[in-house]
């Protein structure tokens, strides 16, 4: 088994692993953000450069650095391999231009757009981008459209990762939605308009990074931070039935799938547990999902373990302070006990 | 003995007149009011944009920002033809501030993107229901007419000035 190491952390990997997957079995603060690429989805990755890390040793036979960065999700690991990405300021300044060229085309729509709190995009620009745009020429823009009566499809926002096409080839039985033209033009689309109505067509909306493609039963319908997520159940004989419902209040504004803490759906769904199912009564519910203590959908949820834990070490410093401070509260009327 | 209080008597009389000529603290409300600081945190408006469109686009991010979570709003997307109403293609439909949780704190203000909300120097006048309190768009938008739109000039600050007149941060016009 090869061992890598990535910013000082090793592991043993089996043969064929990528940089990114090694990372993420580390975990932690040094996995390389992805906007592309996708697990459950073959041939992903390799078209959007945000996850770029530098070799700094080929491997143990040939220990000499590679001379470029290198993209992880598609970099396999060597044995005796050394890997920098948040060490190195080389990949740091790498990855905010790859950010500032996402976001060349990108609209600062998101006070309208239905993804913001839930954007890749928006994180990786929150952590990697600038303030101001450097790019001064006229942005690309198009049209609004429907594929099919579910789904939204606003260009626009498009960043061309691809994941949406894999999912039509891949989860869908015929292919029928694509990418056309080539480079600055490119744009996704489908074959013939309004086909795109296969039984798991609805998962293109989960694997978007963006806000591209876009539930239409949900449209502007709630910010994502203002709806409570639910984990539930039903059995479907198409899919694996395990979904994310959206609460807000007693309603259900939409059904998702599980997301991973990388954001990457767990179980496929179908369309029909996504979109026709919309009633408490459908479902076994679960638990309350999980949210990220990081993430704006935890705003006054009050689920945060984390302030408290704070708030509790603020406590025991404060009392540990007052024992040792000789202005504690003794015998005098200031002492509630005394009471 | 008594003549002993005289130069005391005397000592607070010159007190007393030496106030008559000094500058009053007191207003004579309701005829005279007291002047408000420009950056006083009264009541919200929404603003309308030059044309007249409301600018609000119910981001939600106030309703967020809201530590008392006094807002609340339903938003609505625009209809073919109600470009001169909504400045975007999302509006709020509703947009409900509840004045009695408001702590007027600006929050609001802070978080707002498309500088709609804004803390004025109007107070929210009482009332004895409480229902009342509960302020929808009908007493929160401003008036279309020109001469009856808020004046918040005075509480963009110099920093919030300059910042809009940098073309590469403008990502808040329309085209």
């Amino acid at each position: 088994m090869p061992k890598v190491t990535i910013d000082g952390k090793s592991i043993e990997v089996p043969e064929g692993t990528t940089i990114l997957n090694a990372a993420r079995m580390i975990g932690g603060d040094i996995v390389p953000p992805a906007m592309c690429y996708y697990s459950k989805l073959k041939t992903s990755g390799g078209y959007c450069r945000t996850c770029l890390v530098k070799v700094s040793k080929g491997s143990e036979k040939d220990p000499r650095p590679m001379p470029k960065l290198v993209p992880s999700c598609r970099q396999t690991v060597m044995d005796g391999m050394e890997v920098e990405n948040i060490t190195s300021p080389e990949v740091v300044e790498a990855r905010a231009g790859i950010t500032e060229f996402l976001l060349i085309n990108h609209p600062l729509d998101c006070p309208i757009c239905d993804q913001a709190g839930e954007c890749h995009l928006q994180d990786l620009g929150y952590e990697h981008g600038k303030m101001k745009t450097r790019y001064e020429f006229k942005r690309r823009e198009f049209e609004k459209i429907d594929i099919g009566d579910k789904i939204k499809l606003h260009m626009t926002r498009c960043i061309l990762c691809y994941r949406c096409v894999k999912v039509a080839d891949q989860l869908c039985s015929c292919r029928n939605h694509g990418v056309i033209n080539r480079g600055d033009v490119a744009e996704i689309s489908t074959y013939i308009e309004n086909v795109v109505d296969k039984d798991m067509s609805g998962n293109m909306i989960d694997v978007c990074p963006v806000g591209a493609l876009t539930d239409k039963t949900f449209r502007f319908k709630s910010r994502v931070w203002f709806t409570k997520p639910v984990d539930a159940h039903r059995t479907c004989d198409k899919c694996s039935g395990k979904v994310r419902l959206w609460y807000k209040g007693e309603e259900v504004l939409r059904v998702t799938a599980r997301k991973d803490k990388y954001g990457e759906v767990e179980d496929w769904i179908c369309n029909s547990c996504r979109f026709d199912h919309k009633k408490t009564s459908d479902w076994v519910l679960e638990t309350p999902s999980h949210v990220d203590h990081h993430s704006v959908i935890s705003a006054n949820h009050y689920e945060t373990e984390k302030a408290l834990e704070n708030l509790r070490s603020d406590i025991e410093k404060h009392q540990k302070h007052l024992k040792e401070s000789k202005f504690a509260l003794g015998q005098g009327v200031m002492n509630p006990n005394n009471q | 003995m008594e003549r002993i209080y005289l130069p005391a008597i005397f000592g607070g009389m010159i007190i007393t007149l030496g106030h008559f000529f000094k500058k009053k603290v007191t207003f004579q409300y309701p005829e005279v009011k007291r002047p408000f600081a420009p950056v006083y945190r009264g009541m919200h408006v929404l603003k309308r944009d030059e044309n007249g469109a409301e600018r609000c686009t119910a981001c939600g991010l106030c309703a967020v920002a809201c530590p008392a979570e006094a807002i609340t709003m339903v938003a609505a997307e625009r209809k073919p033809g109600e470009e001169k109403l909504y400045r975007e293609e999302k509006y709020a439909s509703t947009y409900e501030i509840n004045m009695l949780r408001c702590i007027f704190c600006g929050d609001c203000e802070d978080a707002c993107p498309k500088e709609s909300i804004f803390l004025t120097d109007r107070l929210v006048p009482s009332d004895s229901l409480r229902q009342r309190f509960v302020y929808g768009k009908d007493l929160l938008v401003e008036p279309m007419e020109a001469s009856k739109r808020v004046d918040i000039s005075q509480r963009q600050t110099k920093e919030v000035l300059e910042f809009k007149k940098r073309k590469e941060l403008q990502h808040n016009r329309l085209k």
